[in-house]
């Protein structure tokens, strides 16, 4: 197919065009169903985490809640953000700055009504705390400062 | 002294610029003497900043705590490399080396510059002043990096223990060479659309920038993400975090702009496109810096959060984004068409590869600011993660590797001869490979599937460039695209290896006891006290054997005092087709650690993968300038003896 000088930078214009419409229709296709990535109980008691939908879950663990099981490497812990509370289970080395009462991130999906984390989020400083927790950091600051 | 010398040096510089700028667009002078002194101030303004720098490096060295952001981010007992490299490893000091290498940039398009001429490199060293100033601007009244403290602190705060790091000591600085690299052709394109002089002339002016900023780009993603993944200790290698975005989006626009810039150069066609790229690779540049330095988005990588700072660096992304895309808008009807190509032609493959980069760009640039904009118009705050970016960017990048099976086999501006033959053995070793991946292993997902079939059918097609051809006289650029693409290939099948043939074990065990992972059994010994300069840390000693010999892994829990952090030191140990990796875990009531271990089949070729592509670059660079020296010459030549 031969193409006209003239009509080729229109060609190329509309192809760009059509790319960049085709990039944001598909982001938003994208984004649809997995932009709530970061939720918390309050959501989870919502439904916002369907189950088997991989999400990222922020919150306080609750003090008291924290169970390390026999086996060792499993940790049981109740997450909660002040109006809800979600129960976690996670197989794995916790980081450092993980403890009861303090702050966490977690990644993992819904299994019925358990959490189940594939990661806990290592902080790479103890001032570190995503935005979507600031209204929780009322009763949280005097653990993690 | 020292800090006030520095200061002082920082706003000469700025003066420089704005005195600069002000040359560069009509003040005073007639033309010819007016781009000899734009040049001059241009030079003085990349040594004044480079001074200044310097101040900042003198003071880290000899840990001065009277100096705030030394006293905030250093400590006298730290090893001289993390004093040195503590320097960057803060806000104000790496938007310092940000305006340097901004600075020194310009000041080497005035030194070296002869390809344009004298009214196009005048405005480019104009455009090259706004935008320092600016940065200029933001560091003196916003982040200024020498501020005093008074009174001195006897000790500093000390540098996070995360990064202290040898490679991460010069990763930033990599990156930023990068991104600020892309300046440059930033303010080619801002000056050729001033003066409507867009052809291949400045096309061959912006390659070799363009060229070396993607090559530290290349190296610093590269580097970064082998540092994410043995430093943080969760054995991955790419998180899709903002921090990483931030890079890889620039990185994405200047591999777009590196094609298209070569088919200016080449063939004069793709001229309003070629302009498009380079303002918006740096633009993603700056974004990058947006993002990271404001901390406004949800980042494990989140060093520096101040949102006035942020507002600050949003205005000047406004003023310079909105601003050349407006001069874009208003010079393109004026931009000479290219020369014609078919759709089937070496054009039409690099229209496709650059059509593909940019709507992946748009992909990672909507799924990274997405959070911003849900946040602006509904108020609720949530994040883009791993979920959205794996699903949609990932096949579009395995596609864009399927084009380059095709697009090099392809002739300039038509291609009638029969193009099969040429396709022939990259198909054919990928589909082969498709099918073997069914039969050989039939449970892995679909991407990594397509990943191993796509990469292996690479290999041979990125040679194929070569096939027919004089190899002694066949151009080092050429060599260059080949071992970048191979590279490509290299990097795709190590991801695709680890997604999918990866082994875990996570374990709680006693001394004496045997755990196995792959094909690997691992021999728990003992867990010893160990120090450092400036750290104490527990040692567990693993004996992993396979078959006969043992291999000796010390996985580390480290303890830094100043500030007081623990850090997990992975221990990881490498062999031809794969990683064995290691992180100790907590001792538990009964006496037992927990240990992780993963045995990753060629993980390594990731990175071997982005090294090699860099190394492609490094080629190209190197042969393109090599050859345009000798023309030079030729030409000086025929002009002394006509």
């Amino acid at each position: 197919m031969t193409i006209r000088p003239k009509h080729q930078r229109l060609i190329l214009l509309s192809l760009a065009l059509v790319a960049l419409m085709g990039a944001v229709l598909l982001a938003m296709w994208g984004l649809q169903d997995r932009a709530a990535y970061f939720v918390t109980p309050v959501d989870i008691a919502a439904g916002k985490a369907g189950d088997g939908r991989a999400v990222r879950l922020g919150g306080m663990v609750v003090n008291g809640s924290l169970r390390r099981n026999a086996d060792g490497v499993t940790v049981d812990f109740i997450v909660g953000d002040g109006k809800a509370t979600t129960p976690v289970r996670f197989r794995g080395i916790t980081p450092d700055l993980f403890r009861e009462g303090s702050g966490v991130v977690a990644e993992g999906r819904m299994e019925g009504d358990l959490f189940v984390a594939d990661t806990i989020l290592a902080k790479h400083d103890e001032r570190y705390m995503p935005p979507q927790m600031e209204p929780m950091t009322g009763n949280m600051t005097a653990n993690v400062q | 002294m020292i800090a006030e010398a520095g200061l002082a040096a920082l706003w000469l510089a700025a003066a420089l610029a704005l005195l600069q700028l002000g040359l560069a667009f009509g003040l005073g002078g007639g033309e010819g003497r007016r781009i000899a002194t734009v040049q001059a101030v241009a030079i003085g303004q990349g040594l004044m900043s480079a001074i200044a720098f310097a101040a900042l490096l003198a003071l880290f060295l000899r840990s001065d705590m009277s100096v705030l952001l030394v006293a905030s981010n250093s400590h006298s007992q730290k090893p001289w490399l993390y004093k040195f490299a503590g320097a960057w490893g803060n806000h104000e000091g790496s938007m310092l080396l940000w305006v340097t290498v901004l600075a020194l940039a310009g000041a080497a398009v005035a030194l070296f510059e002869r390809r344009l001429d004298e009214r196009t490199l005048g405005a480019t060293l104009g455009a090259q002043a706004a935008l320092a100033l600016g940065f200029f601007a933001f560091l003196l009244f916003a982040s200024n990096p020498f501020e005093r403290l008074n009174p001195a602190p006897l000790e500093g705060r000390g540098l996070n223990p995360l990064l202290q790091d040898p490679g991460l000591a010069f990763h930033p600085p990599t990156l930023y060479l990068g991104y600020v690299g892309l300046s440059v052709a930033f303010s080619l394109a801002v000056g050729a659309l001033i003066t409507r002089d867009v052809g291949p002339a400045l096309a061959r002016a912006m390659r070799p920038w363009v060229l070396a900023a993607w090559i530290l780009l290349t190296l610093g993603i590269t580097a970064g993400s082998y540092w994410a993944y043995y430093e943080l200790g969760w054995g991955g290698w790419w998180f899709w975090d903002p921090v990483e975005n931030a890079s890889l989006m620039p990185w994405l626009a200047a591999t777009a702009l590196l094609h298209s810039v070569n088919v200016l150069a080449a063939r004069g066609g793709l001229r309003a496109w070629t302009m498009m790229l380079a303002l918006i690779a740096f633009s993603m540049s700056m974004v990058g810096t947006f993002l990271v330095r404001s901390g406004i988005l949800t980042s494990v990588h989140s060093f520096a959060v101040d949102p006035a700072r942020g507002s600050f660096i949003l205005a000047l992304l406004t003023i310079y984004i909105g601003g050349a895309l407006f001069l874009f808008a208003l010079r393109i009807g004026d931009v000479k068409e290219g020369a014609p190509f078919e759709v089937v032609s070496r054009e039409g493959g690099l229209v496709a590869n650059n059509l593909l980069l940019s709507v992946i760009l748009g992909i990672v640039f909507v799924g990274t600011l997405y959070p911003l904009f849900a946040e602006a118009m509904t108020g609720e705050k949530l994040s883009v993660g791993p979920p959205y970016f794996d699903s949609v960017a990932s096949p579009l990048a395995l596609a864009l590797a399927a084009m380059m099976i095709i697009a090099p086999q392809l002739r300039w501006r038509r291609d009638s001869a029969p193009i099969l033959p040429r396709l022939l053995p990259g198909v054919f070793v990928a589909l082969a490979i498709l099918g073997l991946t069914f039969w050989a292993a039939p449970t892995i997902g679909w991407l990594p599937r397509l990943g191993l079939a796509i990469g292996l059918g690479l290999v041979p097609a990125s040679f194929q460039p070569l096939f027919g051809r004089s190899l002694r006289r066949t151009p080092l650029a050429t060599y260059g695209m080949v071992i970048a693409h191979l590279g490509v290939a290299v990097a795709i099948l190590g991801a695709a290896s680890d997604s999918a043939f990866t082994k875990e074990k996570l374990a709680s065990v006693r001394s004496g006891q045997t755990v196995d992972v792959g094909p690997w059994l691992v021999n728990f010994r003992s867990v010893m006290p160990v120090a450092g300069q400036n750290w104490t840390a527990l040692e567990a000693e693993l004996r992993a054997s396979r078959g006969s010999g043992v291999n000796v892994l010390r996985p580390q829990s480290r303890f830094f005092s100043e500030p007081p952090t623990t850090t997990n030191e992975a221990a990881i140990e490498s062999f031809w087709n794969g990683q064995l990796y290691a992180v100790l875990g907590e001792r538990d009531a009964d006496g037992r650690w927990q240990l992780r271990l993963w045995w990753k089949p060629f993980v390594t070729l990731i990175w071997l993968g982005g090294f090699l592509i860099a190394l492609g670059g490094v080629m190209a660079l190197a042969g393109r300038s090599w050859t345009e020296r000798r023309q030079r010459r030729r030409l000086a030549d025929m002009e002394l003896y006509p």
